[in-house]
């Protein structure tokens, strides 16, 4: 059995990693293309996800309801997921079933139908998914410094897209953006799970390398220029609870500083759970924002979080605030913090506190199948695998002056977006 | 994956079964249940003491629930910030939830820190000491909560259909309380409350993950063994609520809300009720199964009105719910009522279909290993069992359980509990 996972590239581009884990008799197969919200411009914001969603709309092989109930009769699970940088399916699947999930992925990565009035349902689905979203302040609000943030680099939108462009984007829009970007040479598949390597790799040779490349459009890389001085955004809407959140420009997860920062996020606003399934999960209550915002009573709670971004994107602290206090005070004792950092040596058991917490969050992430070939796969999307495999090991080779150096480089007011949500009370409602 | 069955067939025998649970029961009266899985070096506990919501007086709803939440703010061997401090700088992780009729805990952990974790629930749960400070901050985050709640389409829209169905039934109250009981309850309520109700008599605790089962008991052994609370009233599930005499309609205005939250739906089965698991199944047609099922198909599919829409059957020692929940336009709700009483007069009326029925069972039987791969996932089998007294076979059974239900059985379920002239349908939104 091999000890970690192999690599291969297939004759048509296609890239292939695989894990053997025979803990469990299950296989998560998930397949990556290299296609996000950053790969779009008005007026089809928005795209890449409504794509994703036309995936589960069938293929005259597999129409949508043969797709879904020939998975779910088998025990299986699949999703998938639209992010700023690429889009990803998955099925996790009992063993013995996971040939379906294979024959599934390769069909639906060129037979899709794209069908004119399967689209018509499927906007106003999109539609309601963006209401709904709008009907949370911290997403209006986190539209809101997104937006104020990128003005160049087409990071610039939410992922779900603008109203008006959900409303308009045209069947020929979305099969052209399809056919673009769904092919192989511009994906990799990622395989966890109980299964022989080399025969997993022959099964997935067998459906996927008969489908030919194609040519993909070069991607928009309109890098946004260096921020000269704070930005302020004021969203306002229902209730009678404030929001704010201060979003700082972050290099991307493979820049050299990247590690320092997490340590850096790790001692702000608690260890960060990286594990996009299964268990997980510590809390913030010892972190040094806690301790300044909420114990202090300027906020009820707050996270704190960056993305891993193949360009520079965001560390964002969103607070929720007590009703009592005013967003500026949070703002302040948020500043204090941050100057603390800056300018005070972090006491050496900080830093390995937070290589155990990390330690400990990859030990949860392991319990679950989903999880490692999740991993396997997003790695290889802003860096390698080996990001992932050595992430402890460049965690604990943080020193506390690289952090402090972090701090003072990244985290500047100049190089800030403040997003204030005021609420305007509960209006008509009791 | 030649060669590979071998791990299957292991796996089937090691279903969760008497022969691999070490069951004890201490003298107090806490049952431990324990499972080991070395699949990651870390560990998990689950469990609850018999305290509840249901204690609450009228004029201090949220008491068992701010009593919960305030378990964590001190004890008498440590403030709050050392108690988080011990947990987050070993990356483990401790929660407590109150429900209607049990306090739940939860808690992760690496292997190696499973005896502090199970001390630090021990002191929680002894030896509390509610310092006046902290009672005032929480209470600010709890009436914050709240402010957000109202503001919150689906926890309004539950908040509706809840005092309807249980309209003079303790179910009725919501667990977290209204900003006038909350700030009604003073810090000797919860002193109070805490020596009444929290005690070792019915306390359930599942430790499950790396670690020797008997090993992990005489953990918990130390830890609780010693615990007594003469006073200790139990909380019991209450009797059914009053039947629907006719459809029930409200809605609650939230203005400058996106989209509505909409609830259709009636009583359900306990979890004890030999009904259950056919009600569960027919519910896995109803608005489960595949992409939801056939609510799923008729409301989100064929129509566009929702991002979601789906049943579920919520239930636990006291009498459960059926319901129908989807997100829609405001303008939508009307049709989307349409739909979902239309399919439920269809499925009471016809059941399911055989084609159906297979297509379920085989769901059902095929996802217990993803439902059983992680720490979390075997602990929450390992609840199901002690709770409802299931059995210590239940998993070893439950394929054949599951085949041998008949359509005439689901059937039952349907029309013992649906009755599509008598339902609550409660929306929230602008």
């Amino acid at each position: 059995m091999p000890k970690t996972h192999t690599k291969t590239k297939l004759a048509n581009g296609l890239s292939v990693l695989l894990k053997e884990i025979h803990t469990t008799p299950l296989i998560s197969l998930w397949v990556w293309y290299r296609v996000g919200s950053r790969d779009e411009v008005p007026p089809i914001t928005g795209i890449s996800h409504l794509v994703e969603h036309m995936q589960f709309k069938g293929t005259r092989r597999f129409p949508a309801e043969v797709m879904d109930k020939a998975v779910a009769r088998e025990g299986g699970t699949r999703n998938a997921f639209t992010f700023l940088d690429w889009t990803t399916y998955f099925e996790t699947m009992p063993a013995n079933k996971i040939d379906l999930a294979l024959r599934l992925e390769a069909d639906r990565m060129v037979h899709s139908l794209f069908d004119a009035g399967e689209l018509a349902s499927e906007r106003t689905v999109v539609i309601s998914e963006r209401e709904g979203h709008e009907n949370e302040p911290m997403f209006l609000l986190s539209e809101a410094v997104q937006h104020a943030a990128f003005r160049v680099h087409p990071y610039h939108h939410e992922i779900i897209g603008d109203m008006a462009d959900l409303r308009t984007m045209q069947r020929e829009d979305l099969y052209r953006h399809y056919k673009s970007y769904y092919v192989p040479n511009n994906a990799i598949i990622s395989v966890a799970g109980d299964f022989d390597a080399a025969t997993m790799l022959e099964k997935i040779r067998k459906v996927f390398e008969p489908i030919p490349a194609g040519n993909i459009p070069p991607r928009l890389s309109r890098l946004e220029p260096e921020p000269r001085g704070e930005t302020r955004v004021t969203v306002e809407g229902p209730g009678e609870t404030a929001y704010v959140q201060a979003a700082y420009r972050f290099p991307p997860a493979s820049h050299p500083d990247f590690f320092a920062l997490s340590v850096l996020d790790s001692l702000l606003a608690g260890p960060s759970n990286l594990n996009m399934f299964g268990g997980g999960g510590i809390s913030n209550k010892t972190s040094r924002l806690y301790r300044a915002l909420v114990d202090k009573q300027f906020a009820v709670g707050f996270s704190g979080g960056s993305n891993l971004t193949v360009d520079p994107f965001l560390y964002s602290i969103s607070i929720t605030m007590h009703p009592k206090r005013k967003p500026e005070e949070a703002l302040a004792a948020l500043d204090r913090e941050i100057s603390r950092i800056q300018n005070e040596a972090v006491a050496p058991g900080e830093v390995a506190r937070a290589i155990k917490q990390a330690k400990a969050n990859f030990a949860y992430g392991t319990e679950n199948i989903s999880n490692q070939a999740f991993w396997l796969g997003y790695a290889e999307m802003f860096a390698t695998y080996a990001w992932f495999e050595t992430y402890i090991d460049k965690l604990a080779a943080v020193t506390r002056h690289e952090i402090r150096e972090a701090a003072q480089k990244y985290l500047q007011p100049r190089s800030r977006v403040v997003g204030i949500y005021v609420p305007t009370g509960n209006g008509a409602a009791k | 994956m030649s060669g590979r069955s071998g791990v299957r067939d292991d796996w089937k025998k090691s279903l969760p079964g008497p022969e691999n649970i070490h069951r004890e029961v201490l003298s107090n009266g806490i049952t431990i249940l324990a499972r080991s899985n070395f699949s990651s070096p870390s560990v998990t506990i689950s469990g609850f003491v018999k305290s509840g919501s249901m204690l609450d007086p009228e004029a201090k709803l949220g008491l068992a629930d701010f009593t919960t939440s305030a378990l964590m703010r001190g004890t008498q061997k440590h403030s709050f910030d050392a108690l988080y401090s011990a947990l987050e700088s070993v990356g483990a992780s401790l929660g407590l939830d109150s429900g209607m009729n049990t306090t739940g805990f939860h808690g992760h952990a690496l292997s190696e820190d499973l005896p502090l974790l199970i001390r630090l629930l021990s002191e929680v749960l002894r030896e509390p000491t509610f310092p006046a400070k902290e009672i005032e901050k929480l209470r600010h985050n709890l009436l914050t909560g709240l402010a957000i709640r109202a503001q919150d389409t689906a926890d309004m829209a539950d908040l509706s259909f809840d005092s309807i169905l249980y309209r003079g039934h303790p179910y009725a109250r919501p667990e977290d309380g209204y900003p006038k009981t909350i700030k009604a309850i003073r810090r000797e309520d919860l002193v109070r409350f805490h020596k009444a109700s929290f005690g070792p008599k019915g306390m359930v605790m599942v430790v499950v993950g790396a670690v020797d089962p008997k090993k992990a008991a005489e953990v918990v052994h130390r830890a609780l063994g010693s615990w007594k609370n003469a006073a200790q009233v139990v909380c019991e599930p209450p009797g059914d609520p009053r039947p629907l005499r006719q459809t029930t309609r409200r809605h609650h205005k939230i203005a400058g809300k996106a989209q509505a939250d909409l609830i259709v739906g009636t009583n359900g089965p306990r979890r004890t009720d030999p009904l259950w698991l056919p009600a569960s199944l027919g519910n896995s047609v109803l608005g489960q199964f595949g992409m939801m099922g056939r609510i799923g198909k008729s409301v989100r599919e064929e129509s566009g009105l929702a991002y979601y829409a789906y049943s579920s059957v919520s239930s636990g020692l006291g009498p459960g719910a059926w319901t129908v929940s989807a997100g829609v336009n405001p303008t939508n709700v009307e049709k989307a009522t349409e739909l979902i009483t239309r399919e439920l007069r269809g499925f009471v009326a016809r059941g399911v279909t055989p084609e159906e029925l297979a297509d379920n069972k085989a769901n059902f039987v095929g996802r217990l290993p993803l439902s059983l791969e992680s720490n979390a996932g075997v602990a929450s089998a390992l609840l199901n069992i002690e709770r409802y007294q299931l059995g210590m076979d239940y998993y070893q059974r439950y394929a054949s359980r599951i085949r041998g239900i008949t359509r005439e059985q689901v059937q039952e379920a349907a029309r013992k509990f649906i009755d599509p002239d008598r339902l609550v349908i409660a929306s929230a939104g602008p």
